[in-house]
């Protein structure tokens, strides 16, 4: 292996690794203001991918059907866990956001949809369309049962995946999709050329984990929301509704994956399928940053990126497992690490 | 005139077995009413009903309105309350956020009400003042307490109520403490103080229960139960039980 063909995997592994990086920063936010282990950030990642895809060809995707029998559902179940305490505005705020909004979201699409819509506003209809099937999917599966134990909620996470993974075949069928990508320019730097799309991977996770950060560190909500993670008894005694942190983590995980979803697709093939093990890279890189920290989780993700692409050079038929093994190690350490914490005590 | 707490006939138990049972008690504006009982008479628990963190049977009533079914986040939005005993500060943030968050009720009024209302805190415990940047997880305890109070004043409640605020600290700091409570009841928060330590509690409190296993047994105005030979006798107890701890560990060694 020479020089730039180094050069090129480390650049494919930064670019997969970007998109890993937002997957774990979600996967840790969701854990720690949920105690939801959210298996199904994947799912939006394929369901992104798949949704943008189809509305460049032309085509209303079967994720807007979800996205109303979600809202209803979601707004028949928040009817009843509120029930002791409705009235009439909360009502009317309530439909408007999980009745109207799907029912715009879903004209839109119809509307926009023969006119051949551009990459920017099918990339923004994709992210419109599947963004808020995770706050639905947060009121109708997890609220019910947030007080219930992290293996619980682990295991309703698992059903949550396997249900949108047998819901995307439905929609999307078994048929694997690309669709465009922002741009289709290549900048040649000597001996490498870099693709346009794979700066837009970068720059646009890098600006969102910017972002976030600006987010959770300046203002009051996120504030609010880091607060839920450390201790949900203090977050409650100070009126922050932890429902409510729960609700806007799972608003930014929709976005999260959704985004990755359509940045993705136009550098590998997805299937109704894949979002599974790209999520599960994510999560890797979140375990390795402990499910708690930032930082350490977006580097970790860098690393499973790189890691993989030279994998996948090497013994591509193994390169999964590579990867995935290479968890093993960093559990061990943890595991020491801590019983070593303890023998000190 | 009614009371802006009142309790009546309240049971609050754990899976079937009372820990608080059939108390009646009410703090008026402006008050400070304290609580005083032994280990394990139901005062915090009393509390967390109160703050709706655990169910009770019986009627509480606050500021007029009905508390049942509002949820905990709906009885801070009506301005009530809770120092818990445990804390529960925000271990991994700064000082400054833990008072942020502590005014969230407020936080439509902006940014430079929460900064006027934090300044205001840090003059009740200048202490807190120098450690503004610092993480809430390496506080003192006292320096803890301090916080946990400043940030339940953020919200600005009716009612504060504050569960052994002296506990673990020593006796400066708890002087400390008591002078901030007196002053907060000058600005006309009404205050409901669960306390071990009857004679301090007692001294700084206008109106005081005694709980036993669950029930009141004694009230009236603070002085008076201070003078009380049952309230001594209580206490008295207490002491001459740490007076045989001390003798059993004298005769081990
Ligand atoms: N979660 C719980 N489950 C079962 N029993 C409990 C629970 N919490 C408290 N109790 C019991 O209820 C009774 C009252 O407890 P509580 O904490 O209210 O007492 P306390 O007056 O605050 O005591 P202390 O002065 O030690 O803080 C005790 O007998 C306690 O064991
Ligand atoms: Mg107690």
């Amino acid at each position: 292996m020479d020089f730039s063909i180094a050069l090129i995997l480390v650049q494919d592994g930064i670019v997969n690794g970007a998109i890993y990086a937002l997957l774990a920063l979600s996967l840790v936010l969701v854990f720690t203001v949920t105690r939801v282990v959210f298996i199904p950030q994947g799912e939006f990642v394929a369901y992104g991918a798949l949704t943008y895809a189809g509305l460049q060809a032309g085509q209303v995707p079967g994720s807007v059907g979800l996205l109303c029998v979600l809202g209803a559902a979601a707004f028949l179940a928040s009817l009843w866990a509120e029930r002791h305490q409705l009235g009439a505005g909360r009502v009317a705020r309530l439909a408007a956001g999980t009745l109207l909004l799907p029912a715009a979201i879903a004209g839109l699409a119809w509307l926009v949809v023969p006119h051949h819509p551009g990459v920017v506003v099918s990339a923004l209809l994709a992210l419109l369309i599947v963004t808020p099937v995770a706050p639905y999917l947060y009121r109708v599966a997890f609220r019910p049962i947030a007080h219930a134990s992290v293996l619980v909620l682990l295991i309703v996470a698992v059903g949550v995946h396997l249900a949108l993974t047998g819901l995307g075949l439905v929609f999307f069928g078994p048929e694997g999709s690309r669709a465009d990508g922002f741009t289709d320019a290549i900048f040649d730097f000597g001996t490498v050329s870099v693709a346009g799309q794979s700066l837009w991977v970068v720059g646009l996770a890098a600006a969102l984990m910017a972002g976030l950060s600006l987010f959770f560190g300046r203002t009051l909500t996120g504030k609010a929301l880091r607060a839920t993670a450390v201790n949900r008894v203090g977050a409650r005694l100070v009126g922050i509704g932890i429902e409510r942190s729960g609700e806007i983590a799972f608003i930014l995980a929709g976005a999260v994956g959704a985004l990755s979803g359509v940045l993705i697709v136009s550098l590998t093939t997805i299937y109704y399928d894949t979002g599974f093990l790209i999520g599960l890279k994510g999560f890797t890189a979140a375990i390795v940053g402990g499910l708690a920290s930032y930082p350490v989780a977006a580097l970790a993700a860098i690393g499973v990126g790189v890691l993989e692409s030279f994998a996948s050079f090497w013994a591509s038929a193994f390169k999964e497992v590579i990867v995935f093994t290479a968890i093993i190690p960093v559990l061990l350490w943890f595991s020491l690490r801590h019983h070593g914490v303890e023998d000190e005590e | 005139m009614s009371a802006l707490l009142e309790l009546s006939a309240v049971t609050v138990a754990y899976g079937g077995i009372p820990a608080v049972e059939d108390v009646t008690l009410s703090v008026a504006a402006g008050t400070i009413v304290s609580v005083v009982g032994p280990n394990g008479a139901g005062k915090s628990t009393l509390l967390g009903a109160v703050m709706g963190a655990l169910p009770a049977r019986g009627t509480l009533r606050f500021d007029g309105r009905d508390l049942a079914g509002m949820g905990v986040e709906a009885r801070v939005q009506a301005g009530l309350s809770l120092v818990p005993e445990q804390r529960e500060l925000f271990a991994t943030m700064s000082v400054a956020d833990n008072l942020l968050l502590g005014g969230f009720r407020h936080r439509r009024e902006g940014r430079a009400a929460l900064a006027r209302e934090m300044e205001k805190v840090f003059t009740l415990f200048p202490r807190l003042a120098e450690r503004r940047d610092q993480e809430a997880g390496t506080l003192s305890g006292g320096e803890r307490q301090m916080l946990a109070m400043g940030r339940a004043l953020m919200a600005r409640p009716a009612l504060l109520m504050l569960d052994e605020p002296s506990l673990g600290l020593a006796p400066l700091v708890v002087r400390d403490i008591l002078r901030a409570i007196r002053e907060l009841r000058s600005t006309g928060v009404a205050i409901l103080l669960v306390e071990q330590n009857a004679r301090a509690a007692l001294k700084i409190s206008d109106y005081g229960y005694v709980i036993e296993t669950g029930r009141i047994t004694l009230q009236g105005p603070s002085r008076d139960l201070a003078a009380d030979r049952r309230v001594a006798e209580l206490y008295l107890g207490l002491a001459r039980q740490t007076g045989e701890r001390q003798e059993e560990d004298g005769n081990r060694q």
